[in-house]
C-alpha cells in the first residue's frame, strides 16, 4: 500500500491534462456553431482519428500485421464486431507463429 | 451490454499487460490501479511508462498525456453535438469517461439511434471498472505473465478501431479522408519521434473532408 509522493503528483498532472482535452471540446462547441460544411467535418473526425491511431500498426509494423487488419476490414463487411476481431486477432497470432 | 462485451474482452489483457509493464517500472499496485482509475487513457498510461524514471516528474508525465490526448478535444466537440439527451452536468461527466473505445462506439450508436444517458453509462461504467481492475491484477501478478504478443492479444484494439473505421464508411467522400489520415499517420509517426502521428493523421483527415465538402459546394452552384 505504497504511494510515492512524486509519483502521485505524476498521475495527478496526467488526469489535469486527459480531463482538460476531454472537457475543452464540449466547451469549444458550446461557442462555435457546427452547422453545414463545419458539421460535414466534425462527422469527418472519427474516421480520421481512428484510422489515424490504426495506420502505423496497418501499413507500417510489419506484413503480419498489414495482413491481420485487411482480413479484419474484410470480415467487418459481413460479420459482427466480435467474430471480426476475433479472426484478428487469430489471424495475427497464426502468421507470427510461422514467422511472417 | 452486447455492444460493450467485445470490447471488455479486448480491454482486460491490454489492463493486464499496463499492469506488468507498470510493475516493472517499480509503480505499486495502487499506484498503477490509481493512474488507470484517474487517467483512464491507455495510450497515454502505456507512453508514460516509456517515459517513467525516478523520482517521477509531474512535468514530463503530464505533457506527455496532453499531447497524447489532445485527440479527445476533437472527440469530445463531435460527440458533444449527439448529446442532446444529456443534461449540461451529465454531459461534462460522461465526457470524463471519453476513452477511444467509449466514444468510438458512442459515436457510432449516435448514428443508428438517440444517444442516452442510460446507454452510455451502461458502456461506460462495465469498461472502466475493466479497465482498472484488469491493471490492478496485471501489477499484482505481473511477473507470472507470458509474452501476451505471441497470443495475438496486442492486435485487439488495432482490430476493433479496423471494425469501426468500416462502419462509418459512407462513400468516396470517407475513402479520401481516411487516405489522407492514414498516409499523415504513417508519415509522421516514420519521421516524428512520440505521438504527433495521432494529431497529424486527424488533422490530415479533417482537412480532407473541409476540401472534398468545399468542391461539392462549387459543383451544385
Amino acid at each position: 500500500m505504497t504511494v510515492d509522493f512524486s509519483t502521485l503528483l505524476a498521475i495527478v498532472a496526467m488526469a489535469v491534462a486527459t480531463v482538460l482535452t476531454r472537457l475543452s471540446g464540449l466547451l469549444l462547441a458550446r461557442h462555435v456553431s457546427l452547422e453545414g460544411s463545419r458539421r460535414n467535418a466534425i462527422e469527418s473526425i472519427p474516421p480520421a482519428v481512428l484510422m489515424a491511431v490504426v495506420a502505423p500498426t496497418a501499413f507500417a509494423t510489419g506484413i503480419a500485421e498489414t495482413i491481420a487488419c485487411a482480413v479484419t476490414a474484410v470480415a467487418a463487411l459481413r460479420l459482427s464486431m466480435l467474430v471480426s476481431v476475433v479472426l484478428g486477432v487469430f489471424c495475427v497470432a497464426l502468421l507470427r507463429a510461422v514467422g511472417i | 451490454m452486447r455492444a460493450i462485451s467485445p470490447l471488455i474482452a479486448a480491454v482486460i489483457p491490454i489492463g493486464v499487460v499496463f499492469g506488468a509493464v507498470a510493475a516493472t517500472k517499480g509503480l505499486s499496485p495502487v499506484e498503477t490501479a490509481l493512474m488507470s482509475a484517474l487517467v483512464f487513457a491507455g495510450g497515454s498510461q502505456f507512453v508514460a511508462m516509456d517515459i517513467w524514471m525516478h523520482p517521477a516528474s509531474w512535468t514530463s508525465a503530464g505533457f506527455a498525456a496532453l499531447l497524447v490526448n489532445i485527440r479527445h478535444v476533437l472527440m469530445s466537440a463531435s460527440l458533444g453535438t449527439k448529446m442532446q439527451a444529456f443534461g449540461g452536468r451529465k454531459r461534462y461527466f460522461a465526457c470524463l469517461f471519453l476513452a477511444d473505445e467509449i466514444w468510438a462506439m458512442a459515436e457510432f450508436r449516435a448514428g443508428l439511434a438517440r444517444l442516452t444517458p442510460a446507454w452510455f453509462a451502461g458502456l461506460a461504467a462495465p469498461f472502466y471498472l475493466a479497465w482498472v481492475l484488469s491493471s490492478l491484477a496485471g501489477a499484482t501478478l505481473g511477473a507470472f505473465l507470458g509474452d501476451p504478443a505471441a497470443l495475438g492479444l496486442d492486435f485487439a484494439f488495432p482490430a476493433v478501431f479496423i471494425v469501426l473505421v468500416m462502419g462509418f464508411w459512407k462513400g468516396p467522400e470517407t475513402g479520401a479522408v481516411l487516405l489522407a489520415s492514414g498516409a499523415a499517420a504513417v508519415a509522421t509517426q516514420h519521421f516524428v519521434p512520440g505521438v504527433w502521428y495521432i494529431a497529424a493523421g486527424a488533422v490530415a483527415g479533417l482537412l480532407a473532408a473541409v476540401a472534398s465538402g468545399s468542391r461539392r459546394v462549387e459543383v451544385t452552384q
